[in-house]
């Protein structure tokens, strides 16, 4: 029993670290399913050491990082590990990760590919429906007992017809589209390019709001998009217009957003994702024509085994030496 | 026309009412203390009656009502409109199909979003300012797309919800009194039956005294507590009672409702559920479309009082 206890030790000493700083919710919860042979999780957040102090005693065996949104690889991180060949993120975001330098060194970065896609789209769908309908709204109105009390709530506003603007067409934009015209809304958008797709192509953000019923912002956050739903773009949009967010929060000029909502400039926004989660302005609290949520658009249990099962693909490829499952490309 | 006598039978629409004020001699049934005495004093005045999913014609009030001509109800269902009575009174019946199937398909893939995806749960804790403070409870929810749907009832508002599911990627099941042909949707010749087969089930079925308390203990039992049910219908579709049981025994998975058996009256157990939605019977609930609602009513009134072919009769 010993001697083989020691065996497998002994063979797991050899087994390339893979550090993971703060674990990722699929992690946390289906952490079963990151049990291979080909890599062994290094967890940093078990260590009482400082994050530098672990990284400097362990730097020669990490050959790569698990990560997600809230745990940002950063240049400062990227210079303890000379040995890092891959950065795996169970997001499909990857600007918590410092690209350049992974360039530079030839790190790879492999995301969560497409497998956001459908649950994303299902989010910004159930947002846009939510809003439009007064789904929580009128939820909140019976819970409180009072449609017995004041009768009839408040009429939403029809979908059909409607012009839907998708701000960024990638994997999960396009999802967003083929759903929606099912609804019978008119599906437009604007992309960093023109896609091969029966939806009108805007080049300007602004004239796609001006062209739009609601948004839906559904790109990545880079130098390009931060803050690009500015207030010129919320006038465009108008007083009946509304505002879905699935992407990141810092897409949008949030202060701006929030004086727009409480001076009608914008009729309503369904949020997933704010500028400083999990602070939430407050005025948006307070308002019956926004629906709130805590940044969990993919918190599904089914994602998460996705996640779990790509994540472990990535790093299995790696280390047999196969193409990487849904590596980032330069665009 | 302005002296003709139209009886509306409850508050359903501003402007439904004004303009039937404007052209008819309207009366409005709510406003009558003793409604009695009132039919005895109007009855010979009133040759129309406007109803809703809430109130339309009964057999008393077709009976107290001996130059009654049309009902037009603003609503799709006929539920509350006597129709053998108006049938054997040759008293006209109009709806209003069409313009609200889209709205209420619409609030039923909202509804099977809200419930899978927690929406109105999730809206609450942010709200609470319960993610401030971090207090991160790590529950995942259920993934919509792919899951399979099962409708009741394939008419125009069943075919409008499988084809906004099919969007989705959810293989469709369904229900209906006799099987359609070429459908690529799978038919099941019981509601028990689609019940067991599917992970969502959707109440588009009319109510008759077929389809009362078509949702049963034996259907929850089917559906399971992994199972949705979503009503669009009219709350007596379902055994009311038999669903708070489940829905707070956890013996059904969740439940989206935007109809209940006694309007306005909700029952105060689901106030405390997390896998409920519940919605005040807004289904057509859009400004756009109850304004086309009303001009379909107002039209079918106009056309017969001036001898024109109804636009949507059902009688």
């Amino acid at each position: 029993m010993e001697i083989h206890e020691e065996h497998r030790d002994h063979q797991s000493q050899h087994l390339p670290r893979v550090l993971v700083i703060k674990p990722p919710p699929p992690l946390t919860l289906f952490g079963d399913k990151f049990i291979s042979r080909s890599f062994q999780l290094l967890k940093a957040y078990e260590s009482s050491l400082s994050l530098e102090q672990f990284l400097i005693s362990h730097a020669h065996s990490i050959e790569a990082i698990l990560c997600s949104g809230d745990s940002p690889v950063t240049l400062d991180i990227l210079r303890l590990l000379p040995k890092l060949r891959l950065v795996v993120t169970a997001s499909a975001g990857v600007n918590h990760i410092h690209m350049p330098e992974c360039r530079r060194r030839g790190i790879a970065v492999a995301n969560a590919g497409s497998i956001f896609s459908d649950d994303a789209a299902d989010a910004a769908v159930g947002l846009l429906i939510d809003v439009w309908r007064k789904i929580s709204s009128a939820d909140r109105f019976l819970r409180q007992g009072l449609w017995s009390k004041i009768g009839d709530y408040p009429l939403g506003s029809k979908l059909g017809g409607k012009r839907v603007g998708i701000v960024g067409l990638g994997n999960i934009g396009l999802q967003v589209a083929k759903r929606l015209q099912a609804f019978g809304c008119n599906v437009l958008y604007n992309s960093r390019s023109k896609k091969p797709v029966p939806y009108a192509f805007y080049s300007n953000v602004c004239e796609l709001a001006a062209n739009s019923d609601a948004l839906i912002i559904c790109c990545a956050l880079t130098d390009q998009t931060r803050r690009m739903i500015n207030r010129e773009v919320m006038l465009a949009l108008g007083k009946e217009g509304i505002i879905v967010n699935v992407g990141r929060g810092a897409v949008i000029d949030e202060n701006e957003m929030v004086r727009c909502l409480v001076r009608g400039e914008i009729a309503g926004a369904g949020l997933d994702v704010f500028e400083n989660e999990p602070y939430v302005p407050k005025e948006l609290l307070e308002l019956d024509n926004v629906v709130l949520q805590p940044h969990r658009a993919v918190f599904t249990s089914e994602c998460f085994v996705d996640l779990c099962e790509l994540a472990v693909g990535n790093l299995e490829a790696l280390f047999s030496n196969q193409p990487l499952l849904s590596p980032v490309t330069a665009e | 026309m302005e002296s003709i006598g139209v009886l509306m039978a409850c508050p359903m629409n501003t402007y439904l009412e004004q303009e039937l004020e404007r052209r008819f001699n309207l009366f409005k049934f709510w406003t009558v203390s003793d409604k009695t005495q009132f039919l005895k004093a109007q009855q010979n005045n009133i040759r129309a009656v406007v109803g809703n999913a809430t109130a339309g014609a009964d057999a008393e009030l077709i009976d107290a009502l001996p130059k009654l001509e049309i009902v037009s109800s603003f609503s799709v269902g006929l539920d509350k409109v006597d129709m053998v009575k108006c049938k054997e009174k040759g008293v006209r019946v109009t709806n209003t199909p069409d313009v609200l199937t889209d709205d209420v398909a619409d609030l039923a893939i909202g509804l099977m979003l809200a419930v899978l995806r927690r929406l109105c749960e999730s809206d609450r804790y942010v709200r609470s300012g319960k993610w401030k403070k971090g207090d991160y409870k790590l529950t995942t929810k259920v993934r919509f797309t792919g899951k399979t749907v099962g409708i009741i009832g394939l008419g125009r508002i069943g075919m409008a919800v499988a084809k906004r599911a099919e969007a989705f990627s959810c293989p469709i099941n369904y229900y209906s009194r006799t099987e359609k042909p070429n459908l690529k949707y799978k038919y099941y010749p019981s509601v028990v039956e689609l019940a067991s087969n599917c992970h969502i089930l959707v109440v588009a079925c009319p109510l008759t005294e077929e389809t009362r308390h078509i949702i049963n203990r034996e259907v929850i039992d089917a559906l399971g507590p992994k199972g949705v049910l979503i009503n669009i219908g009219r709350g007596p579709h379902v055994d009311e009672r038999e669903l708070v049981s489940a829905l707070v025994e956890g013996r059904l998975g969740g439940a989206g409702l935007d109809v209940f058996e006694n309007e306005p009256h909700v029952p105060e157990e689901l106030f405390g559920l997390e896998n409920v939605v519940l919605m005040p019977h807004v289904g057509s609930g859009t400004v756009e479309t109850r304004k086309t609602m009303a001009d379909l009513v107002l039209g079918n009134l106009e056309a017969h009082f001036l001898n024109k072919p109804l636009l949507t009769p059902v009688v």
